[in-house]
């Protein structure tokens, strides 16, 4: 896929080489490949000289994996094997992983002595808050960025942020979460007495009572109790959790801070990236560049779709399954692999294959009655159906190649016209493309890869 | 109920079940829970109020209704219903006690959404039949559903009586019996299937009665591995000279990236199948729904749910 000139490069290097670039934010809606990205760009900016520590938040624990490690904890663990580029020597890499309760635990210990943090960590109410609450991870990677920034052990620290629908999240929740903490309601909740005395406090006082009441009611009064304890307790310790929240969130806007959001290029994860985009420039925070990521390429764009389905068509006439739609499955006839198939009995299209046992309505064939062969115990699961000779017959084999490469040209051109629906709302924000590595990323090796291509040095995927 | 990992097609397949059921004459309530209208989205319908709504009547005579369930109106609605609060509810929503009540207790919101749906599936109309054959949910992704769910442990913290306990046992006991089914949507990829894995032992471990899986979004295998294993061989000038014979041109440019691709598309086959072996060991009924390319508009999704049926769903 060629770069459409309308669209400005985003450069990596320059950005990670920057001293004066101190924190990456790498932020994008699920799955997109956040974490992946800020790894690759841990290993990319240390193998360039830098001192890097990369903050992953990623339950799933794969990033120990790849980066060799054999597990990440809340302690920025050093990863081996980080190699000079030849111009510059290496620098460090570190990896943690946020561990939100451990975070919200030291961080209580220390800010109260031993008997005070005691009761904290033991109160009920704190326990569930700590184990998570919606924000609460949001609210202490925040935390976690504030304290590593703080100790100053590190040149650059790249973020990754929480799974999360939204990539508002991570710069909204905390706040919500530190609002919510230190609220009007659950201020007076827990010192109705204290608001009492004051001229006007009267009349919301009988509100209150009802209130209370009612919700002792539904939650049970314990309950509120403990609330009430965390609060007044948390409270005398530090200056508030919105104050906090504030505080990190002033580092986000920091000289020195840059986002990269990332996405895929698709229609709804392109959508949350043009709503950080603009969110980003209303709070004054600087966006370095999208990270366009698992993006197709082909090295043979000068053949069609079209043509490449009408030559297959010639070679080999396509047999259209009964239902045939246009938009699934495109040729069951060359769908000979696979596990799907390893029932084998059918001669038709095998979509019933896997219909449950257990279903009255649908006709029973046999393969229904055996409760279908993949699914017991001794079914040879990954038996293959050997192709007969026939499709490897030249034509065959040819117009297996052109249907594929036409399915990959279709994929490419509806990338391509969700790419350029972001780029006409915002054109003035720099991109970079990586391409879709056939398999997961597993190892170093496949995190210096994916930053080649961060840094626009990979190997493009639509070449000429 | 229908659960998955994040961006799996937990609502989309949710949509086309009920799409399904609708279509064998039943009459089904797909029900929302995370107030983000993805139902009403995906049947191009304006956003849906806090009241079941006919969105669809299907060819068979069946009609799918849909309710976007609000967790603060479901809790007005209790109180109301309880404590006979009058405007009083309204004031407490004002001052944010609703809002408090559910982000301090967590597992009261669930018990409301869940409540919610199982007063659905336990109506019954005047003349004493089930007024809906199904109740559909686009539940929570799999890395929360065990706790959705599992109700009763989540309210063990609070009151031991009242609206909220009793509610929580009457959820837990359509939500244990064979009435109810928690079906996991995922993709051929490594980390939904492990979420899907996962998500099953945690329901298993809880004694929620998990359905089947529905494997999403999948791609069609044109060529396989030893075709392209062979072609990858001593068969270039051959694979060139067909090109040729099919009127492509510049045919000796072609191969190898043809080629390449070929072996891309091989190795994601691959991976694709370990995949499905580590799907076949949760030994379940599995059903299969095609990757549309266009994307899921309301035709793909029917079609998605003739796929369905095709594939017999009747559970
Ligand atoms: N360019 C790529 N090519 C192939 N696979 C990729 C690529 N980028 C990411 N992946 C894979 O996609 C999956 C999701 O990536 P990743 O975990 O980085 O996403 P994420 O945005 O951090 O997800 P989450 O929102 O769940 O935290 C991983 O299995 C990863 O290996
Ligand atoms: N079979 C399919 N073919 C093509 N696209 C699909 C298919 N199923 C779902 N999609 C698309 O994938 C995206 C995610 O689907 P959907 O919203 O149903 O997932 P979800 O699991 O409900 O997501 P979330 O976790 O955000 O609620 C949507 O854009 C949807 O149109
Ligand atoms: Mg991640
Ligand atoms: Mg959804």
């Amino acid at each position: 896929m060629t770069v459409d000139a309308s669209a400005k490069p985003l450069e990596v290097d320059p950005l990670i080489d920057d001293p004066a670039t101190r924190i990456i934010v790498c932020c994008g809606s699920g799955g997109v490949g956040k974490t992946t990205t800020a790894a690759a760009l841990g290993v990319r900016a240390a193998e360039r000289g830098r001192h890097v520590v990369v903050l992953t938040i990623d339950p799933a624990r794969r990033l120990a994996q790849s980066l060799g490690i054999d597990s990440l904890d809340n302690t920025p663990r050093r990863v081996k094997g980080i190699e000079g580029d030849g111009e510059s020597s290496a620098g460090q890499l570190h990896a943690m992983m946020l561990d939100m309760k451990r975070t919200f635990d030291e961080f209580v210990e220390a800010h109260a002595d031993g008997e005070r943090a005691r009761a904290i960590l033991d109160n009920p109410f704190y326990q569930s808050l700590s184990a998570g609450f919606a924000g609460t991870q949001e609210y202490m990677a925040m935390e976690k960025l504030g304290q590593l920034r703080a100790r100053d052990e590190w040149d650059l620290i790249i973020v990754d942020t929480p799974p999360s629908r939204s990539a508002l999240d991570f710069l909204d929740a905390p706040k919500r979460l530190g609002s919510f903490l230190d609220g009007k309601f659950i201020k007076l909740l827990v010192t109705p007495a204290k608001m009492g005395g004051r001229a006007g406090m009267k009349f919301l006082n009988v509100g209150m009572t009802m209130m209370t009441g009612t919700l002792g009611k539904l939650l049970g009064g314990q309950l509120l109790r403990d609330v009430q304890t965390f609060v007044s307790a948390m409270d005398t310790m530090f200056g508030g959790f919105r104050t906090r929240a504030d505080a990190t969130y002033r580092l986000l806007q920091a000289p020195g801070t840059a986002f990269l959001v990332v996405a895929a290029p698709e229609r709804d994860a392109l959508r949350e990236a043009a709503y950080f985009v603009e969110r980003l420039a209303e709070e004054e925070m600087p966006l370095a560049g999208l990270v366009l990521n698992r993006v197709h390429g082909s090295r043979a764009v000068q053949l069609s779709a079209e043509r490449a389905l009408a030559a297959a068509e010639i070679l080999a006439p396509e047999i259209t399954s009964e239902n045939s739609d246009g938009g699934g499955i495109v040729d069951q006839r060359g769908g000979k692999t696979g596990v799907r198939e390893a029932t084998g009995a059918s001669p038709e299209p095998p979509p019933v294959s896997h219909a449950p046992a257990h279903n009255p309505q649908h006709e029973k064939t046999p393969q229904d009655t055996v409760r279908t062969a993949h699914q017991s115990d001794d079914a040879p699961v990954t038996t293959e159906v050997v192709p007969p000779p026939a499709d490897h017959t030249a034509e065959h084999l040819t117009a297996g190649l052109l249907r594929l490469h036409a399915e990959r040209m279709q994929v490419l051109a509806r990338e391509q016209r969700t790419r350029d629906r972001f780029t006409a709302l915002h054109p003035e924000v720099a991109v970079v493309q990586v391409t879709a590595l056939p398999g997961d990323v597993h190892d170093l090796a496949g995190l210096r890869a994916i930053g080649d291509q961060l840094a626009g040095a990979g190997e493009s995927p639509a070449a000429p | 109920m229908v659960s998955g990992k994040g961006g799996t097609g937990k609502t989309t397949v949710a949509a086309a079940l009920a799409l399904a059921l609708a279509t064998e004459g039943k009459r089904t309530l797909l029900v929302e829970v995370e107030g983000r209208q993805g139902i009403a989205q995906l049947f191009e319908t304006e956003a849906l109020p806090y009241e079941e709504r006919k969105i669809a009547v299907a060819s068979g005579g069946g009609e799918v209704f849909a309710l976007a369930i609000d967790a603060e109106r479901a809790l007005l609605d209790y109180l109301q219903m309880f404590y006979k609060l009058g405007s009083a509810g309204r004031a407490l929503k004002k001052l944010g006690a609703i809002d408090f009540a559910t982000t301090i207790a967590p597992g009261v919101r669930d018990v409301l959404l869940t409540g919610k749906a199982c007063e659905a599936v336990r109506r019954r109309t005047k003349q004493g039949s089930y007024a809906y054959d199904y109740v559909i949910m686009d539940a929570p992704p799999t890395g929360r559903i065990t706790r959705f769910l599992n109700v009763n442990d989540e309210v063990a913290g609070l009151a031991k009586f009242g609206p909220i306990y009793n509610q929580a046992q009457a959820v837990m006991r359509v939500l244990k019996s064979p009435q109810t089914a928690v079906h996991l949507v995922t993709l051929l990829e490594e980390m939904p299937v492990q979420e899907t894995a996962d998500g099953v032992a945690e329901l298993r471990g809880a004694d929620l009665p998990v359905g089947s899986v529905i494997v999403n979004m999948v791609r069609p295998h044109l060529l396989d591995e030893q075709a392209v294993n062979s072609a990858a061989g001593d068969r270039r000038t051959e694979i060139a000279k067909t090109l040729t014979t099919a009127g492509v041109s510049g045919a000796a440019k072609l191969v190898t990236p043809l080629l390449e691709q070929a072996a891309d598309h091989a190795q994601r086959v691959s991976l694709e199948r370990e995949q499905r072996v580590a799907l076949n060991r949760l030994e379940l009924p599995s059903y299969e729904l095609p990757l549309l390319s266009e994307g899921v508009d309301l035709a793909g999704l029917y079609q998605l749910s003739k796929e369905l049926r095709k594939q017999g769903t009747g559970t």
